[in-house]
């Protein structure tokens, strides 16, 4: 029997807790809905209080908007619809989405710590990925705005009207930014709400919205649980509806809107296929399966959920990977140091461990490294299962949480296959050396997106969405802005 | 032991080791895990000079300089080792005598490796009889290039046997010259395999000399030798590395592949003339909070 050598991680030497600063800006006690250009006090006078999932404590009380309140956030983008925004030139209207674009870089760090306490995810992700992101696809669709013409030549784009959109709590402000920028450019108007979890950067972007001189009512911004989301999906005058969330939202809204004139994109669920072959940079392809699973908490609709490696490879993976689980850093998201942290809701960490436990139940092998939580908030340690099969529910259903299910795979075909079995298809990772096999791959991987030797990677020009039931339409790129827009 | 086919080392991508450089120079090393990693630095330093203008006086003040970096700051280790040619290896051993400095000598026609076996074992032994503790041969790169990877490995070990098993080997691959770092990784699944002690990135007479990504992918080789032998390579990045932030950059990264243990001067050096004076002021800023003068600082 061979002998196994462990790396061994404990060590004398530790990092100092190195807190982000939180003292250059406070948040208000109150935020309230942000209709035509103002902010304004909820119809039904209710709010709802949004913590910190980290320590569970109260950041502030959020305005909840009811059905009058999405009426007059509606009637004001459609006003500024007609007599503003539909007026303006495609040049005019790309000088204001290049004002908030710069201005969310000039307010990135209040962002990046506003996002880190309200959602719970590390600092080192929202100041590196989400804030600079939302401003880059700001940037990018502000560059089309006059260009429709050249975007669609010999089609006559037109902007649609007024779009209702309804975004996850995953990523607020990157998930505003991909549904308002392309919106905006395309020449429509507004109606955005946020989650329940995570509506505070949303009221930040109001402020920005103010800033950059937008005339009232292009952009408005409401918070709410699903029944204020299902306001905007039934209002009769919004023209089209983008959401992002869950599958089974997602089919709701289908339901509602068939048989109207609404337009619709929907960016659903996941379970992405990450796919290692013998022939990959292995070490490299750990980091990746980590990127892939553990990046924002897994709390990401095209994680890498679902890891298939070849088998003659696999014992020295998944010993990597473990030993690279063990140098991973759970802890305060304030801390630039930290690499994962809290689960967003009470709610979502009780999904999550039901589906360690169903895991576990179905003789599914775990691995969890023995980090400390700390003892309030909600915590998930990064966990992988070993010993699954295909027909395991940990494999088949979407846990949106640093849980990973880990297969073995014989050839080529029988990995496509495996890959491509599931109801969904956002995205998928493959490993190799060989830039032929890449090819083979994507053409016959049913995902929107596939990643070759990286994951998890996003840009403004590179368009996203799903095949199957992870939804239709696509975010980004020159592909997402003909959803904001009808043709002759 | 299990056969190592050299023409097969496991391929690496770069893009993936470049986003790890920047996940671990995103890092925040404040405060005590600062001055512990800046004092941990101190002690890894292989203090070098390795110049043709080298004469005895140079290198006794430089014996002298390890272990005594600074002493208006009571409690510094001394540096790991000097490292000089091997005409200098019985003056530093008398020097450095009773200090816990190890002697270390550059061998093997430093730094271009151009030169016949013969020659290359002598100027070993020549090292190892005057009392050094530790020997940094160069590979043969021009050989490794036409794909001589026998020839490479053969050379290692003959140097290592003249070493013997208690002097320990460093063996420079010179990264520079070899180009890619699927070939820094072949280059250093070879050295191991040959008996290295030590793996080492550059002479530091070639630019570029210790990058992070290079010593990324022959920490991950270390790692899978490892895995495989239970054996401990050591690693040394030479040549390029003079300011703290870097070298602390180094440790961490060192700490997320090989684990805490690796973090002592038997499995880790630094190769730097400069380097010690930087961490000696970043350790002087921590305790005092100004940052003072190079000058306050002995140059060597």
């Amino acid at each position: 029997m061979k002998k196994e050598h462990q790396i061994d991680f404990s060590s004398d030497w530790s990092l100092a807790p190195a807190l982000e600063n939180t003292s250059h800006f406070k948040l208000k006690e109150t935020y309230d809905l942000f209709i035509n250009g103002k902010f304004v006090k909820p119809h039904s006078g209710s709010y709802f209080e949004t913590i910190n999932p980290s320590n569970e404590k109260v950041l502030a009380k959020v305005a909840e908007a009811d059905e009058i309140d999405i009426d007059l956030a509606v009637k004001a983008a459609r006003k500024a619809y007609q007599t503003d925004w539909s007026k303006l030139s495609g040049k005019e209207r790309g000088k204001y989405i290049y004002r908030i674009a710069r201005i969310i870089q000039e307010r990135a760090r209040e962002f990046a710590v506003v996002e880190t306490l309200n959602g719970g995810k590390p600092i080192r992700e929202s100041r590196d990925i989400d804030i600079p992101l939302a401003a880059a696809h700001f940037f990018y669709y502000a560059g089309w705005a006059d260009k429709l013409e050249y975007a669609f030549p010999n089609r006559n784009p037109k902007s649609l009207g007024v779009a209702g959109q309804i975004i996850p709590w995953n990523f607020p402000l990157l998930m505003a930014a991909w549904k308002i920028a392309p919106a905006l450019a395309a020449g429509n108007t507004v109606v955005i709400k946020s989650s329940e979890t995570t509506p505070l950067t949303l009221y930040l972007l109001a402020e920005v919205i103010i800033e950059a001189g937008l005339p009232p009512g292009v952009v408005n911004i409401v918070s709410g649980a699903g029944v204020t989301g299902s306001h905007i999906v039934n209002h009769p005058d919004v023209d089209k509806i983008a959401f992002t969330g869950s599958t089974a939202v997602g089919k709701m809204i289908m339901k509602t809107i068939a048989g109207t004139q609404k337009k619709s994109t929907m960016e659903l669920g996941g379970k992405a296929a990450n796919i290692i072959f013998d022939d990959a940079a292995l070490d490299q392809a750990v980091e990746g399966i980590v990127n892939g699973i553990f990046f924002n908490q897994g709390h990401v609709c095209c994680a890498g959920s679902r890891l298939y490696v070849q088998e003659s490879v696999f014992n020295v993976v998944v010993q990597k990977l473990k030993d690279r689980m063990n140098s991973l850093t759970v802890g305060d998201p304030l801390d630039k140091n930290t690499d994962i942290g809290a689960i967003n809701s009470r709610k979502q960490l009780d999904t999550i461990s039901k589906y360690i436990e169903i895991g576990k139940s179905e003789g599914a092998e775990i691995y969890q490294p023995s980090c400390e939580l700390p003892t309030s908030g909600f915590w998930c340690r990064p966990t992988i299962f070993t010993n699954v099969s295909q027909s395991n529910r940990i494999s088949q259903e979407e846990i949106f949480g640093p849980v990973l299910a880990i297969q073995t795979f014989r050839t080529i075909d029988e990995v496509i296959e495996k890959a491509n079995n599931t109801p969904y298809g956002l995205s998928a990772g493959v490993w190799t050396d060989k830039g032929s096999k890449i090819f083979n791959m994507t053409s016959q991987l049913r995902a929107g997106v596939v990643w070759a030797n990286t994951f998890n990677k996003f840009d403004p020009a590179s368009p996203f969405g799903g095949y199957k039931e992870s939804g239709f339409g696509r975010e980004g790129g020159l592909h997402g802005l003909e959803p904001y827009l009808k043709f002759d | 032991m299990e056969k190592f086919d050299f023409f097969n080392s496991p391929p690496v991508d770069q893009v993936g080791i470049e986003d790890r450089i920047s996940r671990i120079t995103a890092r925040s090393i404040k405060k005590e895990a600062k001055i512990q990693g800046l004092l941990m630095t101190l002690n890894m330093i292989d203090l070098t000079t390795l110049e043709g203008a080298d004469t005895d006086e140079k290198v006794k003040q430089l014996c002298f300089k390890a272990h005594h970096l600074h002493d208006e700051l009571p409690g510094l280790p001394t540096t790991a080792a000097v490292c000089v040619y091997p005409n200098f290896v019985k003056l530093a051993v008398n020097e450095l005598k009773g200090t816990g400095v190890k002697v270390a000598s550059v061998a093997t026609a430093f730094p271009s490796g151009q030169s016949s076996p013969e020659i290359k074992i002598l100027d070993t032994k020549i090292a190892v009889d005057h009392g050094a503790d530790e020997v940094d041969m160069v590979i043969s790169r021009g050989k490794f290039h036409s794909g001589e990877f026998n020839f490479v490995f053969d050379e290692i070990a003959m140097i290592k046997e003249v070493c013997g098993k208690d002097v320990r080997l460093k063996v420079i691959l010179e990264t520079g010259e070899i180009g890619t770092l699927d070939k820094v990784r072949q280059a250093s699944d070879i050295a191991m395999h040959a008996g290295a002690d030590f793996i080492k990135t550059s002479t530091g007479k070639i630019k570029p000399a210790a990058t992070l990504p290079v010593t990324l992918v022959m920490l991950e080789a270390i790692r899978d030798y490892y895995y495989k032998t239970g054996i401990r390579i050591g690693m040394k990045p030479a040549g390029g590395i003079s300011n703290s932030k870097l070298a602390l950059h180094y440790l961490l990264m060192v700490k997320e592949v090989l684990g805490g243990s690796w973090l002592t001067n038997e499995y880790f050096r630094f190769g730097a003339s400069s380097l010690a004076n930087d961490v000696l002021l970043q350790i002087m800023k921590q305790k005092s909070g100004i940052y003072q003068s190079n000058d306050y600082f002995s140059k060597v």
